[in-house]
């Protein structure tokens, strides 16, 4: 992980700016194209190997990394001024880890079918990257509703990436699409068969890397000098 | 007191431990009968499932009482043992457990034996190891004690799309009419 980089800490005096002001709004439509955390950050890539086998999990994953993103960036942009510099990455994991346990617990109490779903992914969203990336580089230096914005944006930046790519990976894996049959039977009769390599990591990684390559090509933006 | 100091290092770290503590075990304590009784419908779901009964979350309680008529608590040998203990409650992972420090005679298996259709069915429970957790499930036997009826499996956490499949219906029927003993 200490080769993901972490976008550089902005800063933003807003002296009196309306809660959508045009800053703001690129806090929240950033993270989704020009600022991607998966394709551009390079952030989160392992949650996002793991749990894209099938669309069902990696919608549930996507809200659940949106909720824990958007509210620990609130809580630790309220407690900004009081952490202890040294120890604020102490701070701030404990922070993650407390709210995902939280949430555990709570869908184990009240939505049980949800919990089994999830199962191992729950606490895989104390490690994933994107959150502690926007609580450092983000939150650490901006105000409560900035950092709301940016954590919701970030979130569902990184939901798009795991949609798509769950997407491509269960129509081609599993010849379904949120469990439902896609390929037809016939088509399994005439010698087509499953490719039993999408279901693997490594083919999340190429679904990915196909992605920022599309991206890139699109957006000028993103392309390096030389 | 600078924020940055020794001091307030050491306040703020300490403090935050000590809410955090208390939060988490206020919630772990509250939410943990709703937990434990889910466990339980969820074990009645799967028992159920074996027998092909689709019980919906809500109503699995009542359909168990209605099929389930009888549970057995057998030792080693096969003798029905009478205890304190019900069938339901045994934690089949520690009678396992006990073959290990060599004390297979204390060891007790639970038996249900469901009445579906005018016909009895036996549902054995089995446990073993799977790639990342522990893997689980209930064969149900026929009137013969040698013909599946019906499987059904459950897990901790396996791969989806890979070993995570023993849940579909697709694995488990696969067993439907396979016989115990060959002759």
């Amino acid at each position: 992980m200490s080769t993901e980089t972490i976008a550089a800490p902005v800063k933003i005096k807003a002296p009196r700016e309306g809660l959508f002001s045009a800053k703001n709004k690129r806090l929240l439509y950033d993270p989704l194209n020009d600022n991607n955390p998966i394709t551009v950050q390079v952030l989160g890539i392992c949650s996002a190997l793991a749990v894209t086998v099938k669309m069902k999990p990696s919608i549930v994953m996507a809200i659940a990394v949106v909720v824990v993103c958007a509210f620990s960036n609130v809580i630790i942009s309220i407690i900004r001024n009081i952490i202890p510099n040294r120890i604020r990455i102490i701070v701030q994991l404990t922070v993650v880890a407390t709210m995902v346990i939280l949430v555990d617990q709570f869908l184990k109490a009240f939505v049980f079918d949800v919990s089994k779903q999830l199962s191992v992914f729950v606490g895989l969203i104390i490690t994933n990257c994107i959150i502690m990336g926007r609580l450092e580089a983000f939150a650490m230096a901006n105000k409560p509703w900035p950092s709301l914005l940016d954590g919701i944006g970030n979130g569902v930046g990184y939901g798009v990436i795991l949609v798509i790519v769950s997407m491509v990976r269960e129509l081609f894996g599993s010849g379904e699409l949120m469990g439902t049959r896609i390929i037809p039977e016939s088509i399994y009769k005439m010698g087509y068969f499953n490719n039993s390599l999408v279901i693997m990591p490594p083919m999340a990684l190429i679904v990915v890397g196909i992605i920022i390559w599309v991206q890139r090509s699109r957006n000028k933006k993103l392309i390096e000098a030389n | 007191m600078h924020k940055d100091s020794n001091k307030a290092t050491f306040l703020f770290s300490s403090g935050m431990v000590v809410v955090i503590a208390v939060m988490l075990s206020v919630a772990a304590i509250a939410l943990a009968p709703y937990q434990a009784k889910n466990i339980r419908i969820e074990k009645m779901r799967n028992i159920l499932t074996s027998v092909a009964i689709d019980a919906k979350f809500i109503e699995a309680e009542k359909l168990f009482t209605q099929y389930i008529t009888k549970q057995v608590v057998l030792n080693n040998k096969g003798e029905e043992v009478s205890g304190s203990v019900t069938a339901f409650d045994i934690d089949l992972k520690k009678e396992i457990d006990k073959a290990k420090t060599g004390n297979q005679d204390k060891q007790l298996f639970p038996l249900f034996i469901c009445d579906k259709e005018g016909k009895s069915f036996y549902i054995i429970p089995v446990r073993g190891k799977g790639l990342w957790g522990p893997i689980w499930g209930y064969i149900a036997l026929e009137e013969d004690m040698n013909t599946i009826s019906g499987a059904s499996f459950g897990h901790k956490g396996e791969t989806p799309g890979l070993g995570a499949e023993i849940e579909t219906e697709k694995f488990q029927n696969e067993f439907t009419g396979k016989k115990i003993f060959d002759e």
